[in-house]
């Protein structure tokens, strides 16, 4: 490969890559209060509810996000572009495994803490967003840190429904070229991303190290 | 009038009778230390009280404001409505056996959080009445500290400040030093005996049985969800009526 075809390459991939920060973040924007509300009916007392989600959430952790891209992309006739419907299935998808990450930090906050907050006289309201929640997110961290690092990589997932993420321009270059290198170009592009990724974790860790 | 007034309640877990018709009543001013077996229903007592539990039959009130109560014999008590139940929980404190401090807030925070958001105080005003607090069971260096940074009595101290800024007309302590090395046991005590000494009205499940005898104005024994004997410390702890009784102190008579 000439330098100038490098340098093509990687202008060609920086592109690609808009498409997959959009798709990891807005999959995340989605998915993150979603996933609380799920966490929500899976651990209500009204029974059919709970029963229900646990069906939605064996569905969606139980079979393969491409399989589920395809389906949303083609199953259901959605009037949504190719990168809508990726934002779609991304966001389902990632809701079911936050759930029952929020869900294991809900339950792994001591009920102590709630009965003491009910009876200061805080309100159900209160007492999750100021009681609660802070204490969960510190307990869910090392879970978050690793599912958001999986989703900077299943964003590639999203070329199987033509969406023009990093993989798939990384592929046609190289068959273009018949070259690895706009592969390896791919690979660090994703090795940024993750580093920012875990980065941004190791310091919120930090911050919220100052109690236990 | 009476700060509380429970009388005839029950309850049940499934098929299990926790309490069957405890009837007390406390006045203003009063002590009242509750001792009785492991798995009585002490702790489902103050549970109860403090709407952490609710009771199937029987009566609760606080003053002037009826928490539940049965129409009839058989009726399954009924709640009031929630803003009445908002007021009564403005009316007692809790203090748990193993604390349930906030562990994310300072020790300050602990204190002021709940006069802010649910009195609706001004930061400041409740920081003040917070270090007023603190000075008043020995921490007014710790108030910057977190809760994970203090030992068990400590943190225990802190707790009787944060039930104590929502100014409650009774408050109920759960086992206050169980959950503590015995060492640590002394400054609570000491603590409970000061509030004693300024009138606060109080009802302690406490296994320190001359503790009981020393500030409470009243002991009541518990078994298995009954008081099966109340009056005098004296009295109850030194010359019980109840064989039941009898039998739960001698097992406390090694050990002082
Ligand atoms: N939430 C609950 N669900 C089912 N059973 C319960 C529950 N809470 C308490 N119990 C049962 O009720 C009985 C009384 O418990 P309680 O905690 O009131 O006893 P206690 O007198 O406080 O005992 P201890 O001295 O050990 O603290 C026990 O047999 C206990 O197993
Ligand atoms: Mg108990």
């Amino acid at each position: 490969m000439s330098w100038d075809n490098v340098l093509n390459t990687t202008e060609q991939i920086a592109q690609a890559s808009l498409q997959t920060i959009s798709l990891f973040s807005l999959t995340l924007i989605f998915s993150l209060p979603l996933g609380l509300l799920m966490a929500f009916c899976r651990m209500s007392r009204i029974r059919p509810l709970s029963l229900l989600m646990r069906g939605y959430l064996l569905i969606m952790r139980g079979t393969p996000l491409m399989l589920q891209l395809i389906f949303f992309m083609y199953g259901l006739n959605l009037p949504f572009s190719r990168f809508q419907v990726a934002v779609v299935a991304f966001s389902l998808n990632y809701a079911a495994y936050f759930a029952e990450i929020y869900r294991s930090g809900i339950e792994g906050v001591p009920v102590g803490q709630s009965e003491a907050a009910n009876v200061l006289g805080f309100s159900k309201g209160q007492t999750f967003f100021r009681i609660i929640l802070p204490q969960v997110i510190k307990k869910i961290l090392p879970p978050m840190g690793n599912e958001f690092m999986t989703l900077v990589k299943d964003t590639s997932l999203a070329q199987i429904i033509g969406v023009a993420e990093i993989s798939l321009i990384g592929y046609q270059l190289q068959q273009t070229f018949v070259s690895m290198i706009p592969i390896v170009i791919a690979g660090v592009f994703y090795l940024l991303m993750n580093s920012v990724v875990s980065r941004g974790f190791s310091m919120a860790e930090k911050r919220l190290g100052y109690y236990r | 009038m009476s700060i509380l007034e429970v009388k005839n309640i029950q309850k049940s877990f499934g098929k299990e009778r926790v309490l069957r018709d405890i009837s007390l009543n406390v006045q203003q001013g009063e002590v009242l230390a509750v001792i009785g077996p492991s798995g009585s229903g002490k702790s489902t007592l103050l549970r109860c009280a403090t709407l952490l539990e609710e009771i199937d039959f029987g009566y609760i009130a606080y003053g002037d404001l009826v928490m539940a109560r049965s129409e009839g014999n058989n009726e399954r008590a009924v709640y009031s409505a929630a803003p009445v139940l908002r007021q009564i929980r403005r009316r007692f404190g809790l203090v748990f056996q193993s604390f349930n401090l906030f562990p994310h807030f300072s020790v300050l925070r602990n204190i002021t959080e709940a006069p802010v958001r649910v009195e609706g105080k001004s930061r400041e005003e409740a920081e003040q009445q917070a270090r007023a607090l603190l000075d008043k069971v020995g921490l007014s260096e710790k108030a910057d500290a977190y809760p994970c940074e203090l030992s068990g009595g400590q943190q225990q101290r802190v707790a009787i400040a944060r039930a104590l800024a929502m100014q409650p007309d009774i408050l109920f302590f759960d086992e206050p030093t169980s959950a503590l090395d015995p060492e640590l046991t002394g400054e609570i005590l000491k603590v409970i005996r000061s509030l004693a000494q300024e009138k606060m009205t109080m009802v302690i499940v406490t296994h320190e049985m001359a503790f009981a005898r020393d500030v409470s104005d009243r002991v009541i024994f518990m078994d298995d969800g009954v008081i099966v004997e109340q009056g005098d410390p004296q009295q109850v702890l030194e010359n019980p009526q109840s064989e039941r009784t009898r039998a739960f102190l001698s097992r406390f008579s090694h050990n002082g």
